[in-house]
């Protein structure tokens, strides 16, 4: 029977349970010197910096600012950018959100960095913050950027023309949607250190996603080539899609160790990564829904206003995912989606586990919602109505993306099955009969997302070791996910090797050859078929080597997978093992037999799903708490239950917690308000139910494995789904929105009229 | 100041800077870095470990308040064999980490939890561990490993 498909315990544990595990601040490097950055206070200002006093304190071995530093702003992550809204790597004369960096302080114990940083004088004349980015956009409003003359940074206008958008309708409902800013929240926060070697080359321990490219990223930053530069990502404490590797923290590190000497590291606080690590989200939605009024849905339009926080970020080319993939499950006859992103004085915006789907999914979840409310449909069943249908694949969109494969009804069906949908609407029914002060409110969300969604190749080797083992090398970059394990089971099963004499590597960019990291999770589906092809040409290679061995003829040589073993068809007496082939095959090539493959896929993948979300409401409090949440999710084939079960958990907590909880804030002044843990709401044990799910398994011809990716979807899918069981719950008291986060004082407010806040 | 402190079974003895926290003093005197900082507040629990017994968060206390103590850190929780504490092992079984970073503070407050209350319900095991967060998992496996663990000492 094959290993795959099974649940294999993880051959990553050990480490992170004995305390042998290996992030970068555990790593001891000899003679390095400690960087702490000073970080902006003020939002908005002109500065001036005085590093004078702070260069004469204990310990301190240099104090730096933009002008002793010869690095280039950041690249534009589009060329339509004005070219004057590139951050700088430390800000020269004006600062535009607060942690950006204004100075760096490298001294020889953390404590003294820390204690000199305090010592750096930063004077600040402030100038008119922006905040909103729907204020950003108004006349008047402050311009970040006086040579852009804008805060606009990029824009897309609708396609459609504007007369005959809802033709056909009877319905049209609108809503203004807000998808609040996050915080990724990595339990590590950044940590990266460099030295020089002494033959010129650079050595950079990277708290990556992405290994490869941020070598190639730091390279082009240094003025070097990439083989001029080493990154080493040992493990890494979680990512979420925030840890690109080559931030402006993460660049001045090489070069002050070029330019000082030295090897250098530095650690983030946790504050410093609320307010500086990129944040996610951030998108306001003005979302339109015309259809007839037995439910069926007809055209959908969407505007997405983007703030992209305070610099040209990748943040800005988000709302293009958002848009190809708004028009969601749906058979729709016309989708049109808008762009603005503009810049304010916060954080810069990156990707976010989901980046630009789940926008895409809380956008249309919600509107069909209100669509449902206002036709007087149950949501469930206009949902039903207007799926794609199974035989309606592989498709374009309107909004061109190229869907692979899906059956959305049954996935729904599934989900609502599971929750025994029916009854719990006659529970809530009950208790509105009967007065009950806890309100039940049910959600459902249908979503379907794009995995993988540049749809580039991977590199993966398989290496025969003397001992019979094998060494597996890929390009993808585990920080969580279990490549480990997963890896070893694809080669377990090509070669019969066991599993515990196979070791997977990554995140060595001398290690390994090229890669292109862990994002839009795509690792299995991208990192997988290199590794099989390889694992397959290694067992080729093997039976010919056996066959050798046994005099025997090449094409008659099988391996019993099982027992790893070759041997002459119909005589499995006589065999020879994988030790005997590696040995065979040294003695011959003076090496170990190795094989490396880089495979192309056909493209991204879709995965989708339903889930469905009961909540109890507390007319009294608001007080919100989540009984229930049932999620179905097709990832197409799954290797390991157990680890899909396990990014199922962790994504659905996330998107619980964006409808219910989190909110990176600021004031109007571009004061953080939520930069700590003590602020910010990520959740713990004690808010989350346990969570319930439904497996379905639809297969993509997209790639040989025939897998999607899972790492986003429960993100993606819980969030509507709770946020529409909130506005549930207050629907038979006219409620028909409510803005995440969802917070007991947002929900007392609508449900008690005199209280509500009108937009 | 001088302080002397019991480490997984180890007596140390250490001259340490008064501001020295417990968490820096096993991480950088000790050189035991299974202990982890995860943030500024007291929030994460990260930095877990047993003191004399009891779980404490080792970012909130100055090592010179160890002082005569008895700490257990991650390194220190497996058998003597070197074969995994039943808590690891539930960890492990339950599938109950993914990045690891939480990890250690999280086994070491889960360890503390079953000691106060062998018999736990599942709200007493998520309530019980309001004080680690973890971003990868969403705590469903981790309630299952903890559950699993104290059915397990049970049974024997």
């Amino acid at each position: 029977m094959s290993i795959l498909g099974t649940q294999v315990l993880r051959t990553e544990d050990p480490r992170f349970l004995t305390g042998a595990d290996r992030f970068i601040d555990n790593i001891a490097i000899e003679g390095a010197r400690h960087v702490v950055y000073v970080r902006s206070t003020v939002a908005h200002a002109r500065i001036s910096v005085d590093v004078s006093v702070a260069l004469s304190a204990a310990g301190v071995e240099a104090v730096l600012v933009a002008a002793d530093i010869d690095l280039d702003k950041e690249e534009l992550p589009n060329p339509r950018i004005h070219a004057s809204m590139a951050r700088p790597i430390v800000a020269l004369d004006t600062v535009r959100f607060v942690g950006e960096i204004v100075a760096v302080v490298v001294a020889t114990t953390r404590a003294k960095a820390v204690d000199a940083a305090e010592l750096v004088i930063v004077d600040y004349s402030p100038l008119a913050v922006v905040v909103d980015p729907e204020k950003a956009l108004a006349d008047g409003a402050r311009v970040l950027f006086p040579q852009a003359g804008t805060n606009v940074l990029i824009e897309a206008g609708f396609r459609h023309p504007e007369d005959d958008f809802f033709a056909g309708c009877d319905v049209v409902v609108r809503q203004r949607i807000v998808n609040q800013r996050l915080a990724p929240c990595p339990m590590e926060a950044r940590a990266s250190a460099a030295r020089v070697e002494s033959d010129g080359r650079v050595t950079v321990w990277s708290c990556t996603q992405n290994p490869h490219g941020t070598r190639n990223a730091l390279a082009a930053a240094l003025g070097r080539e990439p083989d001029e530069v080493h990154v080493i990502t040992p493990d890494v404490g979680g990512g979420f899609g925030a840890k690109g590797g080559a931030a402006p923290e993460e660049v001045l590190l090489p070069w002050l160790a070029i330019r000082l000497g030295f090897a250098v590291r530095w650690v983030e606080t946790r504050t410093e990564s609320m307010q500086t690590l990129v944040h996610g989200r951030a998108q306001v939605h003005y979302a339109e829904l015309g259809g007839t009024s037995d439910g069926r849905m007809i055209a959908y339009r969407l505007r997405i206003v983007q703030d992209v926080g305070a610099y040209a970020s990748f943040g800005a080319m988000l709302p293009f995912i958002t848009r190809m993939m708004a028009p969601g499950v749906y058979d729709l006859a016309r989708a049109d989606v808008a762009i603005t992103s503009v810049v304010t004085n916060t954080c810069p915006i990156e990707a976010y586990r989901g980046a630009g789907r789940p926008e895409a999914t809380a956008a249309i979840e919600r509107i069909v919602d209100v669509f449902a409310a206002e036709v007087g449909v149950d949501p469930a069943q206009v949902r039903r109505l207007n799926v794609l249908s199974p035989d309606a694949f592989p498709l374009v969109t309107l909004t061109k993306a190229h869907y692979d494969t899906g059956d959305y009804a049954t996935a729904l069906d599934n989900a609502l099955e599971a929750a025994s949908y029916s009854e719990l609407r006659t529970e809530q029914a009950a208790r509105r009969k009967n007065n009950d002060r806890k309100v039940l409110g049910i959600g459902v969300s249908s979503y379907v997302e794009i995995t993988n969604p540049g749809g580039e190749g991977e590199f993966g080797s398989v290496e025969l070791t003397a001992e019979g083992g094998a060494v597996v090398r890929t390009g993808t970059s585990a920080h969580g996910q279990g490549h480990a394990t997963v890896f070893a089971m694809l080669v377990h099963d090509e070669t019969g090797i066991p599993m515990d004499k196979i070791e997977v590597r990554h995140g060595d960019t001398d290690d390994v050859a090229r890669g292109n990291g862990t994002g839009g999770s795509r690792s299995l589906q991208a990192g997988g078929p290199p590794i099989v092809a390889s694992a397959q040409s290694v067992v080729d290679a093997a039976r010919s080597i056996a066959a050798e061995l046994m005099e025997a003829n090449p094409a008659d040589i099988v391996l019993n997978v099982e027992r790893a073993e070759f041997h002459v068809a119909g005589t499995p007496a006589r065999s020879v093992g994988w030790r005997d082939v590696a040995t065979s095959h040294i003695s011959d090539a003076g090496a170990n037999l190795l094989r490396e493959r880089d495979v192309e896929p056909e493209g991204a993948t879709f995965p989708f799903g339903s889930h469905v979300a009961v909540v109890e409401v507390d007319l009294d409090t608001g007080k919100v708490e989540l009984l229930r949440h049932v999620a179905c999710d097709d990832c197409g084939r799954i290797m390991n239950p157990m680890i899909v079960a396990g990014q199922v958990h962790g994504g659905v907590a996330q998107g619980i917690a964006q409808a219910l909880w989190e909110e990176m804030r600021y004031d109007d002044e571009g004061n953080p308000l939520t930069a700590t843990f003590m602020d910010y709401a990520i959740g713990s044990a004690a808010e989350f139910p346990s969570f319930e799910r439904v497996p379905m398994e639809t297969l993509t011809s997209r790639n040989p494995l025939g897998a999607k990716g899972i790492g986003e979807s429960g993100t993606i899918g819980s969030t509507p789904a709770v946020q529409n069981a909130v506005v549930d719950a207050l629907s038979h008291l006219g409620v028909r929105h409510i803005d995440m986060p969802c917070t007991s004082e947002k929900v007392w407010r609508a449900a008690n009229v005199d209280f509500r806040v009108s937009e | 100041m001088k302080i002397s402190v019991s480490v997984n079974g180890k007596s140390q003895e250490h001259d340490v800077e008064p501001r020295t926290l417990l968490v820096q003093y096993l991480r950088e005197a000790c050189a035991l870095t299974g202990t982890k900082v995860g943030c500024d507040t007291s929030s994460c629990g990260a930095c877990t470990v047993l003191l004399d017994g009891e779980s404490v968060k080792s970012c909130t206390m100055f090592a010179a308040q160890a002082d005569g103590g008895s700490v257990t850190t991650i390194e220190g929780l497996a058998n003597t064999d070197g074969s995994l504490h039943p808590m690891q092992q539930a960890f492990h079984e339950k599938h109950g980490l993914q990045c690891g970073f939480c990890t250690a503070g999280m086994v070491l407050a889960a360890v503390s939890l079953l000691d106060e209350n062998p018999n736990p319900t599942e709200k007493d095991v998520r309530f019980g561990l309001e004080g680690n967060l973890c971003r990868c998992t969403g705590y469903h496996n981790i309630v299952e490993a903890v559950l699993a663990a104290a059915a397990a000492k049970e049974a024997k």
